[in-house]
């Protein structure tokens, strides 16, 4: 029986990809491991391995096919005794990858890659076994409420004893988003921009799968996330003068701290310091993420990527220094794995460079904070009544109001501000 | 008496005052009341504790007269009414005591004196004359309240009573006017008529025990009946002519006049709140109708002025102002899990016999307010304990909404149900549902059984009726 490859999902959030390569033609012999094609997913391009042993019987997609839904069968593995004729039985692919041919998958042949199948990003939750110690602690009363009106608990305060749920929390609170619906496709643009330029008046560049991402995600962001911002000055120059001294101690060793290396730290330490801020929002709870996993918005050519430094609050400014600059330039070379960039907890967005002042961020979901990092500049400050030039640079944290509450997301921002303005408490 | 200076200052020692002191001092507050008479205020020497004394007697009078339906024979029962109040003034003392124990041992100041208002910070506080400052950060007003007086119906001491007289009587009456038909006229209906007076009660509502659910009304009302009380309802005494017997009362009954001749008349007509001579109007402290005037949290319109308990109004309940005083100490202590006081979830008592409990709202409030309602009553009849203790006469009854399952009122009448209202109070605070209050295990055998029979009965489950 001939064995089909299907498009495999590679991260959590891929629904479909691109087959950018082809490493293999008709008649290869492949053996577990070889590597077969190039997928580029809306955020990197992957390799895909072999996992049975066979020959390549049929390739069923081109090289170059955009859109080509997970699970969508893309080549046929002859094995061992079988003829090319046994692949032509098999139902032929969907001309069109991008109507629905997830039917036509659905249900026949097991994948053959046994790389985690992908879930719908929002059903996953629901059936994760961590939320069993996280009780929502709500009267037998505001529980049954909430379940004829289908309001949500996770997604209400209590104002009783401790927290706890109560009545008047459940009354009046707002309906649930339907569930298991999957996720809403946001429309790219409801109106074709087309309509109001002449032809010829511009180029045409297509939409690649990590500008569509973009796209996607971010209106989604925009859309389902209440946003809102707190913006807070930090003096640097403490900092400068602590990364100075280091810079010069380490340059030996090839040590070369940026400010944004400062930030990520202290953007970890406050994570830790204020818990409660440290969070993702889900339909029936609150995720709090035990470590401080920061990502960093890395530009590239066409787009952006957010690689993540995990547990941050445990390691060392050389160490953040080091893995950032790795992760930066894998990024731009595209060769980051999912798990590099899927999940976290925060994000710092850095625009210093630039000269930007001071900018909003979209929260890059499932991570419910997003920091947005103006740069370093001289700026007159009053101290004790006094004007004095001071190295200032204004930061603005956009907070997801369904995980964070202004007053928390305050004292998060407090907090980064005393990591930031006096960095030896960032040894502590 | 030199200046001093507190966190909290409360006005009044009663179970408001003395709680809200002892509470704001094991939260680290230096803290005194003022008190210009017995420490414990009314509850505690002239109202709650006193008569629960009282209807003590009472009840262990009523069961000696019912010795032979339990096989014992007692002869010559009589009573000594002095001896009564004796031990009532005794039960009351020792609790007054016990009060000054806890202040002392609470590190709480007791100042003894007339304390009033004097602008912000500060209260006066007299004593024989005599005025010292006592400066406070706050003051928590507790002065209580006092028998309301109908014109025509000032107590005198000797023919007319208020509650305070009714409460040391030199001897029963052979026959009492009970002037209204609330918990205190009740109870004292209840006392009298035990000790044999004849007892005349008369209501301006339509029934007696009017805040309680109507069917709990008459359920009471027909055991007073049955125990040869007169109750007259919708009926207003138009008329009290003082005789040397006593006094003869013109009462107009629905329309109609009627004569009656009584001993004594005890005035039970509500109260009002102990508002004057506090320094509200100094203070620019707002009232209502006799009460202060406060917020959720207890404050008055000027910052650092509180006020709590039966000086801001009904219900007047013990229990009320000590759980507000507590609220109040936490807030001024700055602790964070503060809430409100939920007026329907303070149960009221009335220890009449049979005796009368009830929280949240009555059936027809609860009808009125929109819900549709599920009711579960089960009778005393149907319990083996209620049996066994002889005590047949009874009811449970309570209320849920049928959309939701809240538990929105209990009521109750019978033996002993005013230490079973907890049981629902309890319910009612935690917001249990029907279905937790069905799951409960109830101990047999005891006359709680019958608050799960109720339960159960409201949705069609009950099992011994």
């Amino acid at each position: 029986m001939p064995i089909q490859i299907l498009m495999p999902a590679l991260s959590p959030t891929m629904e479909e990809g691109t087959l950018a390569k082809w490493l293999v033609k008709e008649g290869d012999e492949v053996r577990s491991g070889d590597l077969i094609a190039e997928i580029e997913t809306d955020k990197a391009t992957m390799e895909l391995e072999a996992i049975e042993e066979g020959t390549v019987g049929k390739l069923l997609v081109a090289e170059g096919t955009e859109g080509v839904p997970v699970n969508d069968p893309i080549a046929v593995i002859l094995e061992e005794g079988e003829d090319a004729s046994a692949a032509d039985n098999l139902s032929a692919p969907t001309p069109e990858p991008k109507s629905d041919a997830k039917k036509s998958a659905a249900g026949d042949a097991k994948p053959a890659l046994e790389k985690p199948a992908a879930k719908p990003e929002k059903s996953t939750p629901a059936s994760k076994p961590a939320r069993a110690g996280e009780r929502v602690f709500a009267s037998p009363l505001a529980k049954r409420i909430a379940q004829d009106k289908g309001i949500d608990l996770s997604s209400i305060t209590g104002s009783g004893p401790r927290g706890r749920i109560v009545k008047a929390d459940v009354e009046g609170a707002p309906k649930a988003a339907p569930r298991g619906k999957g996720k809403p496709q946001a429309p790219l643009g409801s109106i074709d921009a087309r309509a109001f330029y002449e032809e010829g008046s511009y180029n045409e560049i297509p939409l690649n799968s990590m500008r569509k991402t973009i796209a996607r995600r971010l209106t989604q962001s925009k859309q389902e996330i209440p946003h809102y911002y707190l913006t807070i000055d930090c003096v640097l120059d403490e900092l400068l003068k602590v990364r100075k001294h280091l810079n010069e101690e380490g340059a030996e060793q090839g040590i070369k701290l940026s400010v944004n290396d400062f930030i990520v730290r202290a953007s970890a330490l406050a994570l830790k310091k204020v818990p409660a801020a440290n969070v993702s929002f889900t339909d029936d709870a609150l995720l709090q993420h035990h470590h401080s996993d920061v990502g960093i918005a890395v530009a590239l050519e066409g787009g952006l990527i957010t690689p993540i430094i995990r547990r941050a609050e445990e390691k060392g400014l050389a160490e953040i220094s080091a893995e950032a600059k790795s992760l930066a330039a894998r990024a731009r070379d595209k060769k980051l794995s999912p798990a590099e960039f899927e999940g976290g907890s925060f994000s710092v967005s850095n625009l210093g460079m630039f000269g930007i002042k001071n900018f909003t961020a979209v929260i890059n979901p499932p991570q419910a904070a997003i920091m947005a990092v103006g740069a370093g500049e001289p700026r007159p400050i009053i101290v004790n009544g006094e004007v004095k030039a001071a190295t200032v640079m204004t930061v603005t944290l956009s907070c997801d109001h369904r995980a964070i509450d202004g007053a928390l997301g305050a004292q998060l921002l407090a907090a980064f501000k005393s990591y930031i303005e006096y960095p030896p408490s960032m040894l502590l | 008496m030199a200046e001093k200076s507190y966190d909290v200052v409360v006005i009044g020692s009663g179970p408001g005052g003395y709680v809200a002191a002892i509470r704001a001092a094991q939260l680290g507050l230096k803290a005194a009341v003022v008190e210009r008479s017995e420490i414990g205020g009314i509850c505690l020497n002239w109202g709650c504790i006193p008569t629960k004394a009282l209807l003590r007697s009472a009840e262990i009078y009523h069961n000696m007269q019912r010795a032979e339906e339990f096989g014992l024979k007692v002869d010559g029962i009589s009573f000594d009414g002095t001896k009564i109040v004796e031990r009532s003034r005794a039960v009351a003392g020792q609790l007054s005591k016990g009060v000054q124990f806890l202040l002392k041992k609470n590190k709480v100041d007791v100042i003894v004196g007339n304390g009033s208002l004097v602008g912000k910070g500060k209260v006066n506080v007299e004593t024989d004359g005599k005025v010292s400052e006592v400066f406070a950060k706050n003051i928590i007003l507790a002065t209580g309240a006092r028998a309301r007086v109908l014109p025509g119906l000032e107590p005198d001491g000797e023919t007319i009573w208020s509650y305070r007289e009714a409460m040391v009587p030199k001897s029963i009456p052979k026959s009492v006017l009970v002037i209204g038909s609330g918990a205190i006229g009740i109870e004292f209906a209840s006392f009298y008529k035990t000790f044999g007076a004849e007892v005349t009660v008369v209501e301006m509502l339509d029934r007696v025990l009017p805040v309680e659910d109507e069917e709990i009304s008459a359920f009471a009302a027909k055991a007073f009946k049955k125990q040869g009380m007169a109750l007259l309802t919708g009926a207003k005494v138009t008329d009290l002519k003082k005789t040397k017997s006593g006094v003869t009362a013109t009462i107009d009954v629905g329309g109609k006049t009627q004569t009656v001749k009584a001993e004594k008349v005890i005035s039970a007509v509500g109260i009002t709140g102990n508002i004057e001579d506090i320094g509200l109007e100094a203070a620019g402290v707002k009232t209502d109708r006799g009460h202060v005037t406060v917020n959720e949290w207890c404050e008055t319109c000027v910052p650092g002025v509180y006020a709590i308990g039966d000086l801001v109004g009904p219900p007047w309940l013990a229990h009320k102002a000590s759980h507000e005083g507590v609220m109040v100490a936490e807030r001024i202590a700055g602790e964070k899990t503060v809430h409100p006081t939920d007026a329907s979830n303070i149960p009221g008592c009335t220890y009449c016999h049979p005796q009368v409990a009830s929280v949240g709202m009555t059936e027809a409030r609860a009808k009125e307010q929109g819900h549709d309602v599920k009711v579960g009553r089960f009778p005393f009849i149907g319990n083996g304990k209620a049996i066994a203790l002889g005590e047949p006469e009874g009811l449970i009854k309570t209320v849920f909404d049928a959309e939701t399952g809240e538990l929105l009122g209990a009521h109750m009448v019978g033996a002993e149900v005013t230490e079973l209202i907890q049981g629902y109070t309890i319910a009612r605070q935690l917001e249990t549902t029907e279905a937790d209050l069905m799951a409960t295990v109830f101990p047999h055998p005891t006359l709680s059984e019958m608050m799960h029979e109720s339960v159960l009965d409201a949705f069609g489950r009950a099992l011994h009726i």
